[in-house]
């Protein structure tokens, strides 16, 4: 088994087998081929940058190239069991109306994202003055694709106000698993699982 | 490899066959009998299941990997297809198909009318894309090939791609889509035009009845082929290629030669297509490719069209193709999207334009060849 990325391999665990899965902002396909080679999902992808476009359809995967904040619309209502966003949250121009987009393609939805409010963020922040740079947020902010940076409580805030159900969560700091208990500020990645 | 009749007629270079048909035509008429000219190469495989047709463009012709009769130039496609290649003969039983109305063997109006004696010229009845492709799966009835692990084209062979798996939706597995449109638009209509009249107004054409005469419409043909070509390419690749600069001169001759390499080198494009190319079949082609519009049948909704699909896809634009834009690409992958089917597409990167397709790309081939082997023909 290929080592996925922590966020993904927690995703990866707990779809449903056989299950019908769109991966918005797939990457390379790491974790459709995850799901397909481990669980028998029939997972499509769709992926702004075209070398990862390219690296996923070579490998066999179904990958569009397309951009999540506007070519989300021609998919039809309930046509997936699950819509993944993996760290792509947070680089989207309208993350509230891609929440809804979600929502309305899959019937249930992970959502990955780091945490801004993460204590080396705040402290980098807080003593340095700066615009953090850490392990999950590696870019200068000139160079960074995330452009709505979101802490846990901020994203805990947005799905209670759009009636959306939180049906489970899982969060990482270091990479290992972590309780949920002051999550907002010792965890550096977290992951949720949706419904309307 | 051993089930396959090693000396099978029907298959290998240069094959061309005379169906009885009738092949019942879009526009009414139907046609009988139906010649149809091909190549293939490698073997069909015990299961019948390892078959891959190309379809070829425009001014294409089924030598698509093997040397040109008339040109002596190697296929067109010979970095898609051969040994080692995305589409390997090892593996793939491949098969080419002269369109129908093209001139190099299949009918079209430069080939015979039975009824008459002569050659049809105009009274050839105009052809669809679809024409083209129940013309192929003919053929394939006849080859004994009951499904297609792919059918690949780019340009008006991507419009033959595209439409098999909604005209025959059982009879494909794979589709691959290159450089493509679903329907013609405006402006494609428009140069085609600019190519047909160019064609018409020139005085040898005689109505379409020149085939006995000294000599065709060449320089209305030779015109046509020189607006078609520019469409082909982009400004990014005239301009690296040729920018400004003069053609074996020090300064501008004050005169209409060809002072410009851009000018001497589409007058050569032109003159050379006249060699190898019918003026009456580059109309009924172009015609074909102008009623193209694949959604007209479903409603207008291009979805409805692969509605309930089983075929794969994929389809590859490249970002300076002006003719058949990424755009065009999108709204198929969007349908495809609308109509749950598996589908893959990626725009690439190529200063070359439209052409793109027909050039040295590892990237396509590489999404090719990844494509293909997950369908199954490993």
């Amino acid at each position: 088994m290929t080592s996925l990325r922590p966020d993904l391999r927690i995703i990866a665990d707990n779809v449903r087998a056989g299950s019908r899965v769109l991966d918005i902002g797939c990457g390379d396909g790491a974790l459709m081929a995850a799901l397909r080679d481990e669980r028998g999902v029939d997972a499509r992808g769709l992926e702004l940058d075209p070398g990862d476009v390219s690296t996923a359809v070579s490998r066999g995967l179904s990958v569009v190239q397309g951009d999540a904040d506007v070519d989300l619309e021609g998919y039809p209502d309930k046509s997936f069991d699950y819509a993944i966003l993996s760290q792509t949250l947070q680089t989207t121009r309208y993350p509230a109306r891609i929440l809804d987009e979600l929502l309305r393609i899959g019937r249930e939805a992970f959502v990955s994202f780091p945490n801004f409010a993460y204590w080396r963020v705040r402290s980098s922040l807080l003593v340095g003055g700066r615009m953090p740079v850490t392990p999950h947020l590696p870019m200068l902010w000139y160079e960074t694709p995330n452009i709505h940076h979101v802490t846990i409580d901020d994203f805990r805030a947005l799905v209670a106000d759009r009636a959306i159900t939180v049906e489970g969560e899982w969060f990482l700091a270091a990479n290992r698993p972590r309780k949920g208990a002051l999550a907002n500020l010792f965890a550096e990645h977290a992951v949720f699982l949706l419904k309307r | 490899m051993a089930d396959a009749p090693p000396l099978d007629q029907r298959f290998g270079l240069n094959r061309q066959i005379v169906l009885p048909g009738p092949l019942m035509l879009d526009c009414g008429a139907a046609l009988s009998p139906v010649q149809i000219a091909y190549e293939s190469y490698g073997s069909l495989n015990a299961a019948r299941d390892n078959a891959v047709l190309i379809c070829h463009a425009l001014t294409g012709d089924q030598y698509v990997a093997s040397t040109h009769p008339a040109t002596g130039k190697p296929g067109w496609w010979v970095r898609m297809v051969g040994p080692g290649k995305p589409i390997d003969p090892e593996r793939h039983f491949v098969i080419c198909v002269n369109v129908l109305g093209s001139c190099m063997g299949s009918s079209g109006p430069a080939t015979v009318n039975a009824a008459t004696g002569r050659p049809w010229a105009m009274d050839f009845p105009v052809l669809t894309i679809a024409d083209m492709v129940r013309a192929q799966a003919m053929l394939l009835d006849h080859l004994g090939i009951g499904t297609l692990a792919a059918v690949i084209g780019g340009s008006m062979g991507g419009m033959q791609a595209l439409s098999w798996p909604a005209l025959f939706p059982d009879r494909v597995r794979s589709a691959v889509i290159i450089a493509s449109t679903a329907r013609h638009s405006a402006q494609n209509i428009a140069f085609h035009e600019v190519g047909r009249q160019a064609i018409m107004a020139d005085h040898r054409w005689c109505g379409g009845h020149y085939y006995g005469n000294e000599e065709g419409p060449s320089s209305g043909l030779a015109v046509a082929r020189m607006a078609a070509h520019i469409t082909y390419l982009s400004e990014e690749g005239l301009t690296a290629k040729f920018g400004r600069n003069l053609q074996d001169r020090d300064s501008k001759t004050f005169g209409f030669d060809a002072d410009f390499q851009v000018e001497s080198y589409l007058r050569h494009q032109g003159i050379s297509f006249v060699d190898r190319f019918d003026a009456n079949s580059y109309l009924y082609i172009t015609r074909a490719m102008d009623y193209f519009d694949l959604a007209e049948g479903y409603g207008g909704n291009l979805a409805n069209a692969f509605m309930g699909t089983r075929t794969r896809f994929c389809l590859i634009s490249f970002d300076t193709d002006w003719l058949y834009p990424t755009v065009e690409s999108r709204r198929i992958v969007h349908a495809l999207n609308a109509a749950g089917a598996e589908a893959s597409f990626v725009e690439l990167s190529s200063p070359f334009g439209h052409d793109a397709f027909l050039l040295e790309s590892p990237e396509m081939n590489r999404i090719v060849d990844g494509f293909l082997r997950a369908g199954g023909l490993s």
